[in-house]
């Protein structure tokens, strides 16, 4: 048995790959429902009536998907330029960090303070991957580990900021941050729940990038970096400009999340906002096979398993952390999948 | 005489290519076969079922009578099969010694035992007159060495059925001729060898018996004394395919110049002092035998490398220091060594890769934005224009063969009327009708004034082509000749580095 490459990848074969790794992610997990004894069929229908079931519900999921549409959007940039970018959780916190900091006494009218915070925060996001991509450009130290380290420092820090300068003196000594102004909450997007507009913004970003990717200078020569670099370089594209914008714009999109979180969501800092948002925005990405329309809809799926797991838990008992299996277990059947849309199986 | 081998009715289809059918060839007791054939024939497919690298999906293999067990190259070798790749597949930081023994020896023993194996390796080295040195690495040996090294590790498994892969594909042609010398003194001692070839000179003068594969079928066998190169150039392309002939024309000014200049990469001196102007209107040829500084010379005319001493100009201005898309907008024009490495990027599209040099300019941009109406109706014109085959401006390149995707490369650098063209192995790995494509646009951009430099490591081609010509040894450079007075011993000795002797005296 080998596997031989495709001449040609149909279209179906690329839509329904996800479809697939996701079915069979699932397959996978109920075994583990299973052995916590549960039927795994009806703790998947609690779950999707969790996520789905009620008008709070799917607000709920909305809102929880709209940082992985944005830490999801940073993966997928930086990997088509084979910048492995790992720290999307590092550049969403200290996204989160900076907007809540300056946030906090920022004498400026809403609007303009929210534009403001959101460049803050995407500048904060960018300048922490800038570092690990001038490693890699000029000394050739591997990215994934530095990214993926930094998200332990980056975490640390923001632990030690709001026990020390930016703790909130108001929360009764629960370790959180200095609010945001109210002024830069941002407005329901309806009313009595939690979901904000930073979803269209999450969306119009998408917008953004699928625009840059395909239309723009830009991104051609990062698709060309990416794909084949020795072959960009001979047309003379600049690796090194190349692979550092896209880690400018990969590390914005991280830190607009953290951004966008701390405004419409938790107004504060903490150290637990975010339940993986960096991490499963790689899965977001995988997906979405790296195409930015994809990266909202997985993004609404990777929500609703970590939404309708809640909701499951409680009315099972089998433990929301079967959450975080499935988002693995999906990312791990995509790979296969993607495998198999590439390469056939031949005797 | 016995049949040694047989292949019989092989077929083998890799999706909805045949790259074999119904192909039958037997081999006798002490016969060199050459199987020639154009790129894409199937030679290599057909080789790699005899060893038993692929399955074939019909026909058999029989050695010395007996049925192999198909898709195990194990029970090959066990046969008395030994295949010599085109690639060698050497460790170079093993001795020769240690890369013979590799893979002959049980894994779960602890004790290799060298002595025993060094007896065995230089009494073959010595029967079959291979010498080697037992115990110098591998990475310090010339390419000649490295595959005398590959004959003898299939001769240390017992080998009786040797297999060579384009066994001159890396060779001078003094050393390709000491090889087929050595091959037939094997021969003598019984072995029986089939070589693979697309170059009909060689085929001539070293087989007995000639098979040629054409699209996958095996067309015709010949004995090699009763049939002609002109004979076997028709059975191999299928029909009379004649190359363009250069005319003479008048030399313009110089256009690209280079005085003495090195080029270092990672502290080796890839290129040493090498100087050479070509002219408006003018091929200019670069000879040579591969891994000799061609890939030094096309970086650094590319702009991918930058002379380190010496200096480089283009029409009177330095060039040295512009990089790709610099060099780009003073007139240069590079066609890669490798269209697939360098020359596209596969996944992209036609009209992406069409413009892929040109991107930041006006034509195909404007305010960061990618004007892709201009970039396709420019791919569609270049796909007219230079007779691409087989494709639309949104086909991805990857789908494009070899020749239709050359034609578009070259396309890409002769539809601004370069002032220089760099053009490195441009028929590299293309057949026949493709190869007569290249040459006349080739002589075309030369009728219309470019300065061209040529870089080949066909003989022939070289000759045909250019107007001058320089042989590239060691990354230094000959005096250039007039490719009128270029005969084959000359040009062999040039590609020696004996020039450098006749300079002293």
């Amino acid at each position: 048995m080998r596997l031989e490459r495709r001449e040609t990848v149909p279209l179906a074969l690329v839509a329904t790959a996800p479809l697939v790794a996701i079915f069979a992610a699932l397959v996978l997990a109920a075994g583990l429902i299973g052995a916590a004894g549960v039927n795994p069929l009806s703790a998947y229908a609690e779950m999707l009536r969790g996520a789905l079931g009620s008008r709070l519900s799917i607000t709920e999921m909305l809102t929880r998907a709209t940082p992985l549409i944005l830490t999801g959007l940073a993966a997928a940039v930086a990997f088509r330029a084979r910048l492995w970018n790992i720290g999307g959780e590092g550049q969403f916190y200290v996204g989160a960090l900076v907007t809540a900091w300056v946030g906090h006494s920022l004498g400026l009218p809403g609007p303009i303070g929210i534009a403001v915070l959101m460049v803050c925060g995407m500048a904060a996001g960018a300048l922490l991957l800038a570092g690990p991509a001038f490693l890699r450009l000029r000394f050739g130290v591997d990215e994934v580990v530095t990214t993926l380290l930094l998200n332990f420092i980056v975490i640390l820090f923001v632990g030690l900021m709001i026990e020390g300068p930016l703790r909130d003196p108001l929360a009764f000594g629960w370790p959180q941050s200095v609010p945001v102004d109210g002024d830069y909450r941002l407005p329901d997007l309806v009313p009595r729940t939690r979901l904000h507009i930073g979803l269209l913004f999450a969306i119009a970003a998408a917008g953004v990038v699928w625009l840059v990717l395909t239309r723009t200078v830009f991104g051609v020569e990062t698709r060309a970096a990416g794909l084949n670099a020795r072959a960009a370089a001979f047309a003379g594209i600049s690796l090194p400009r190349t692979i550092m914008g896209v880690a400018l714009v990969s590390g914005a999109l991280a830190g607009l999340a953290g951004a966008v979180e701390v405004m419409g969501v938790t107004g504060g800092v903490t150290t637990t906002m975010s339940p993986g948002f960096g991490y499963a925005g790689i899965v977001v990405a995988m997906l979405a096979a790296l195409h930015p329309a994809g990266v909202v809809t997985a993004a609404i799926f990777v929500a609703t398993v970590f939404v309708g797991a809640d909701a499951m838990s409680r009315a099972t008992g089998v433990p929301s952390f079967i959450a975080d299996v499935i988002v693995a277990l999906s990312l791990l059947t995509m790979l296969v999948a993607l495998l198999f849309t590439n390469y056939r199986l031949r005797r | 005489m016995t049949a040694v081998l047989e292949l019989s009715n092989i077929t083998k289809r890799f999706g909805a290519l045949t790259a074999n059918e119904d192909v039958s060839l037997s081999l006798a007791q002490g016969e060199i076969l050459a199987l020639l054939g154009e790129n894409g024939a199937g030679k290599t497919t057909l080789m790699n079922i005899l060893f038993g690298h692929y399955e074939a999906d019909e026909g058999e293999v029989r050695v010395f009578g007996e049925t192999l067990p198909p898709g195990k190259p194990r029970a090959a070798i066990a046969a008395g099969v030994g295949m010599v790749h085109q690639h060698f597949t050497l460790a170079g930081n093993l001795t020769v010694l240690e890369n013979v023994m590799l893979g002959s020896e049980p894994m779960g023993r602890l004790r290799s035992d060298k002595a025993t194996a060094r007896k065995k390796l230089m009494a073959i080295s010595e029967r079959f007159g291979l010498p080697v040195d037992p115990d110098s690495k591998v990475s310090r040996l010339s390419v000649g060495e490295r595959q005398r090294i590959e004959i003898l590790k299939a001769l240390y498994r017992d080998a009786r059925i040797l297999i060579l892969d384009e066994p001159t594909a890396v060779l001078a042609r003094p050393e390709a001729e000491r090889l087929f010398e050595t091959l037939r003194g094997m021969t003598k001692d019984g072995l029986s060898l089939i070589f693979i070839s697309h170059k009909l000179h060689e085929v001539m003068a070293a087989s007995d018996r000639v098979a040629v594969l054409r699209g996958g079928r095996m067309v015709a066998e010949r004995k090699t004394a009763l049939t002609s190169p002109a004979e076997l150039a028709e059975l191999m392309v299928g029909r009379r395919v004649d190359r363009p002939v250069r005319e003479d024309q008048s030399i313009g000014a110089p256009v690209l110049v280079a005085d003495q200049v090195t080029v270092m990469d990672d502290g080796d001196t890839k290129l040493d002092e090498v100087s050479f102007t070509v002219h408006a209107g003018e091929i200019l040829g670069i000879v040579g035998v591969s891994g000799n500084g061609q890939g030094a010379l096309g970086a650094l005319l590319s702009g991918l490398m930058h002379p380190s001493a010496g200096t480089l100009t283009l029409d009177g201005v330095d060039a040295g220091q512009l990089g790709p898309r610099g060099l780009i907008k003073a007139g240069a024009a590079r066609v890669p060594e490798d269209r697939h490495a360098e020359g596209a990027v596969g996944e992209m599209t036609v009209w992406e890769n069409a413009v892929l040099e040109r991107l930041r300019s006006a034509e195909f941009s404007k305010s960061g934005f990618v004007r892709q109406s201009a970039a396709r109706a420019h791919a569609a014109d270049l796909i007219k224009r230079f007779d691409v085959r087989g494709a639309s401006p949104d086909t991805r390149i990857r789908l494009l063969s070899g020749g239709n995707m050359q034609k578009l490369i070259l396309g890409r650098c002769l539809a601004t009327g370069p002032r220089f063209l760099i053009a490195n192995q441009p028929t590299r790995g293309l057949d026949e009708g493709a190869i007569a494509a290249v040459h006349a646009e080739l002589l075309a951009a030369r009728a219309e004034g470019a300065a061209i430099l040529l870089i080949s490591e066909e003989l022939e081609e070289a000759v045909q082509l250019s107007d001058r010509i320089q042989a590239i040894v060691k990354g230094r450079l000959s005096q250039p000749i007039m490719a009128g007075e270029a005969d084959s011993r000359k040009l062999g000795l040039m590609m020696a580095g004996v020039w450098e002797d006749s300079d002293a005296a």
